[in-house]
């Protein structure tokens, strides 16, 4: 019998990712401790873990991610809910998929970041200037992969549907809405990172209220380890944000994955 | 499709637009609606004077250096990380958390450390660019075609052959799809590092001077200079990927 290596074992990868971390995280502590790099710019890993365990019993913290998912959330379900009735709409028509085509290509690579300037004079330092920006950079992810699914469409699918006497609203509902969601939920995932990064730059840059603008606070103020809790805090936003995302996924495309293989036999 | 008609859908719509455009705009007095023709006339004074090797060229400057850098860094230690097994179940899960920290929040840490200055903007955005680019050449390495890879190893293909021909070839869709996020996330970063600071240069910081001091026609043509700049990183890409992918999109064609 062929000898397995260990890093075939199920338990292999979980194990040897939590040492990295760690590692990682000993480096870090080590590095500061010593001296090797300035602790007055990087604080010692233990301390900033210590902090960012008080920061999650504090109310103040949970004010600041409150504020950032809220407008996350806003920002995100308007784009949603925008591309996808406005991906349906262009990606029906051959005239209007060409005819827009230019137009999309040129509005979908301006950074969303230059409208900040715009976003102040509109609105200041309140949530719809994040909002601006985070449903400009997210409504396209999501258009471009709605896009993407209507155009999939399998067309005998679509000839079978109508000549079953479908109408309109039933060949959206059965043909062209199941073909698209796997593509909608890969834009969705896409656009819910994009829009955690405007969210935390509108805090940043502008001082719309959310943990963005307590890190610049923190930065401006010399708190060095509270601004790298903060930091942290954001990255562990940012993992369960794509956890989240990458279950939703999953249950889609497991069902996705089923009706065509149904279809296929 | 004929070339007329061709042409009628490629400037159609935006055609339409800019007169509509003009056309709500031309009695309109207020302060802080642009008019088309009023920020064509002055696009040229504001940023082909000075501001060209002061602000934009500069700006330019680090996002192109910025996305080199990183697209070097990410492939090599991808290509090192993603064919060492251990290595790779080592570093995933904490370059997965590195990555998920939205790289903004890594621009006042920088200036902390660095200071603001080029070095730090460089820095920033290289922070930014490097993890889909390093995340996806890893899981491109990981999934060389194994019957590609035995075949390699029958033939005594190794060293710099199998990588130039086996490995950077089977990864290189995958390398394309992370420089794509790259190049947005790129842009982002170089905008809202030119932001920070009060003596700073660049596109960002002049186009929120402009804002600051209310002039707004100037602030417009900036957010268009921008626009132009992320269309003409775009198309730059769409080129370079269609040479380097010439075989893998022929090759799906077939499959098709």
């Amino acid at each position: 019998m062929r000898r397995v290596p260990w890093t075939q074992h199920s338990l292999a990868a979980p194990v040897l990712g939590v040492v990295g971390i760690i590692l990682f995280l000993a480096v870090w502590e080590v590095a500061s401790r010593t001296g090797l790099v300035n602790p007055r710019f990087f604080p010692p890993a233990s301390d900033v873990l210590v902090r960012l365990g008080t920061d999650l019993v504090s109310a103040s913290f949970w004010t600041s991610v409150g504020q950032t998912m809220t407008s996350w959330i806003i920002g995100l379900t308007i784009s949603a809910v925008a591309a996808t009735a406005i991906g349906f709409l262009i990606g029906g028509s051959n005239f209007l998929r060409k005819a827009t085509h230019t137009t999309i290509e040129f509005l979908r690579p301006i950074p969303s970041v230059a409208l900040i300037p715009l976003a102040v004079l509109l609105f200041g330092v309140s949530i719809e200037s994040a909002l601006l920006l985070i449903v400009y950079a997210s409504f396209w992810q999501i258009l471009i992969q709605v896009l993407y699914g209507t155009a999939d469409v399998d067309s005998v699918a679509m000839d079978t549907a109508r000549s079953y006497g479908l109408g309109w609203w039933a060949r959206v509902r059965h043909v062209v809405w199941p073909t698209t969601l796997p593509y909608l939920i890969t834009g969705l995932r896409l656009a819910a990172a994009v829009a955690l990064v405007l969210a935390i730059t509108a805090e940043l840059v502008i001082g719309t209220p959310g943990i963005g603008k307590q890190i610049e606070l923190n930065r401006s103020g010399g708190s060095v380890v509270a601004m790298y809790s903060l930091v942290l805090a954001t990255g562990i936003i940012g993992v369960i944000i794509n956890m989240v995302m990458r279950f939703i996924e999953k249950r889609v495309l497991r069902w996705h994955a089923s009706v065509r293989k149904d279809v296929a036999v | 499709m004929s070339l007329l008609k061709r042409f009628a859908y490629f400037v159609g719509l935006p055609v339409v637009l800019l007169i509509l455009w003009w056309a709500l705009t031309i009695g309109n007095t207020n302060f802080f609606v642009p008019k088309p023709l009023h920020l064509f006339e002055i696009f040229g004074d504001v940023w082909f004077g000075e501001r060209m090797m002061r602000d934009v060229l500069p700006s330019i400057g680090r996002i192109l250096i910025g996305i080199v850098v990183s697209i070097i860094a990410g492939v090599v230690l991808g290509i090192l990380i993603g064919s060492v097994r251990v290595l790779r179940m080592l570093m995933e899960p904490a370059l997965e958390f590195l990555r998920a920290i939205p790289p903004p929040v890594i621009i006042p840490v920088f200036a902390l450390v660095m200071g603001i200055n080029d070095q730090m903007r460089i820095a920033v955005i290289v922070f930014g660019c490097i993890w889909p680019v390093l995340l996806n050449t890893i899981e491109g390495v990981r999934a060389v075609d194994s019957v590609l890879n035995d075949t390699c190893a029958v033939y005594g293909i190794k060293g710099g052959a199998r990588l130039r021909h086996l490995v950077l070839r089977a990864a290189s869709p995958q390398i394309m799809t992370g420089v794509r996020q790259s190049i947005s996330i790129g842009l982002i970063l170089m905008v809202i590092s030119e932001m920070l600071g009060s003596a700073s240069s660049g596109l960002g910081h002049t186009i929120v001077q402009f804002q600051r001091t209310f002039a707004v026609p100037e602030m417009w043509t900036g957010i268009i200079l921008l626009g132009l700049l992320g269309v003409a990183l775009s198309l730059i890409f769409q080129f370079t990927e269609k040479r380097v992918l010439r075989w893998y999109h022929g090759l799906r064609e077939v499959d098709r």
